[in-house]
């Protein structure tokens, strides 16, 4: 095995060119417990953690461009104005010491069902790319082709994500996530949920209940028709309760998940469309306050 | 391969580091630092937390390679100038907080790291601190005691140079 560390990026493209399958490692909360429990021998480790605009991010006001390696911990202290759904999935992740190393990128490398960060990142809307680049130039990847099976994503074999690119948050944002307790536990199930009422759209992610993080598209369109046919975005008026109910039936519809040690798929169903009720609710009030507030 | 870095101030060398190698293992088996524990090797328990450039992380997540040139701080570090036990260190032993040990390494580092950031921190802080630092014995009320102790001497001593 080799341990390659290249202390810039270029260079960093450069090996990964070289050596396809040499495996990234930026916060290493992932790999090295497969490392330790020797599930997986790469050819080689490419150290991402020289690398220090990784763990950069930049705001120009409209769109957040995070480095893949800024970790939860910062993400929760720095950006939970402008990324308030992310940072409060980032809040769920692991523990102290976990957040402190783990990072997007490395959730995002990973591609778990189970990822947190996905949830988050779908609902922050369609214009959320992934920036991944290779000695050949640079791809903007929308984050909705992004997963393409369990645990697989859309990178080639020379890719490194350098950032995620994910607009500013103009609505409320929401995050809720299922498990056993309250530190340290891989979601049962989860949903992240925003409001963007710049543009008037919704967004959904699921997390833990597909083979991959999906959103729900029909409960966004039936939301996003119910909010503009009503005018609610300008009133922020009561959604009423058979709007909410409606809404969490199409996300549970839009599941479809497995029995596992974690949960069976029937509990999955239920608890995603309570989750997606209580964001909705959450989300809602506080727009109509701001929209009250405003008047 | 060879790793070099900073350790508790000084610095070290580890040779034959094999590539997949954790922080944690060249601590105990290679630099002759075996205060900070191996007690689940993915993450779960802290017992292997240490400061990696400041920051407290769980030093079996930690790939050897990385820490090339960077500075660790273990809980053999955590002692005063004159090698006597530090303040949180007494704190644990006059609390009560130490059963079988083996929690307690990556117990105080993570607990010196939350009263470096606040040196009065609620309960609700103090748990948030320490959830991902398991321990098999103790049931954490003296835990609690403990980082409360700590606290206490750490604002009276403050107080006191004041
Ligand atoms: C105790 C524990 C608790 C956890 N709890 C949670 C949790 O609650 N929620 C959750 O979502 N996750 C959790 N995780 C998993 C993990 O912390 C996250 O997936 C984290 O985001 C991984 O980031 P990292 O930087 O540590 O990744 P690494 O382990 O360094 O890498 C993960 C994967 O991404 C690839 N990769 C990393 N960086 C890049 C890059 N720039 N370009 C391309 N590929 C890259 C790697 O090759 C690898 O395949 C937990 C892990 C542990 C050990
Ligand atoms: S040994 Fe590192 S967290 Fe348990
Ligand atoms: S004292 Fe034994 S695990 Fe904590």
């Amino acid at each position: 095995m080799e341990f390659l560390r290249p202390a810039t990026w270029d260079e960093a493209l450069a090996a990964k060119a070289e050596y396809p399958t040499a495996l990234p490692i930026s916060g290493g909360t992932d790999v090295m417990v497969e490392m330790n429990f020797d599930v997986h021998r790469p050819s080689a480790i490419l150290d991402l953690n020289r690398i220090t605009e990784l763990t950069e991010w930049t705001n120009d006001g409209s769109v957040v461009r995070l480095g893949a390696s800024v970790p939860y911990a910062r993400i929760i202290d720095e950006l939970s104005g402008p990324l308030p759904g992310l940072a409060l999935a980032a809040h769920t992740v692991g523990s102290p010491q976990i957040r402190n190393r783990g990072g997007v990128g490395g959730n995002l490398g990973g591609a778990s069902p189970a990822g947190d960060a996905h949830p988050a990142l779908l609902a922050a809307g369609r214009d959320v790319f992934v920036e991944a680049a290779s000695v050949r130039g640079t791809r903007m990847i929308p984050i909705d082709e992004f997963y393409v099976g369990v645990k697989r994503n859309s990178l080639a074999a020379d890719e490194l994500i350098r950032a995620v690119h994910i607009p500013v948050a103009d609505g409320p944002q929401q995050f809720s996530k299922i498990g056993t307790r309250n530190a340290m536990v891989i979601a049962v199930c989860a949903f992240g949920f925003a409001l963007h009422p710049k543009n008037g759209t919704v967004g959904t992610g699921i997390g833990s209940a597909a083979p991959t993080p999906r959103r729900a598209v029909e409960a966004e369109e039936y939301l996003q028709g119910v909010l503009a046919e009503r005018g609610l975005w300008e009133s922020g008026d009561l959604l009423g309760a058979e709007v909410i109910q409606k809404f969490g039936e199409l996300v549970k519809a839009a599941a479809s998940p497995i029995d596992d040690v974690r949960g069976t798929a029937d509990y999955r169903r239920h608890s995603l469309a309570v989750m997606a009720r209580r964001t909705l609710t959450w989300c809602w009030n506080d727009y109509s306050k701001q929209i009250r507030s405003a008047a | 391969m060879r790793v070099t870095f900073t350790a508790n101030g000084k610095p070290v060398e580890a040779d034959d580091v094999w590539e997949g190698e954790s922080l944690l293992y060249v601590l105990r088996e290679r630099v002759g630092l075996p205060g900070s524990k191996n007690a689940c090797e993915q993450g779960e328990c802290g017992s292997c937390t240490v400061y990696l450039d400041g920051v407290p992380v769980c030093s079996c997540l930690v790939a050897a390679g990385q820490v090339q040139d960077r500075e660790v701080r273990t809980v053999e570090g955590l002692t005063d100038e004159n090698g006597e036990l530090g303040l949180v260190q007494q704190a644990f032993i006059d609390a009560g907080a130490v059963q079988c040990g083996f929690c307690t390494p990556g117990l105080l580092v993570q607990t010196d790291a939350l009263l470096e950031s606040d040196a009065q921190p609620s309960d609700n802080d103090i748990r948030e601190a320490l959830s991902g630092n398991l321990c098999r014995c103790t049931g954490y009320e003296k835990i609690m005691d403990a980082v409360r102790l700590a606290s206490a001497r750490k604002c009276a001593g403050k107080a006191e140079s004041e």
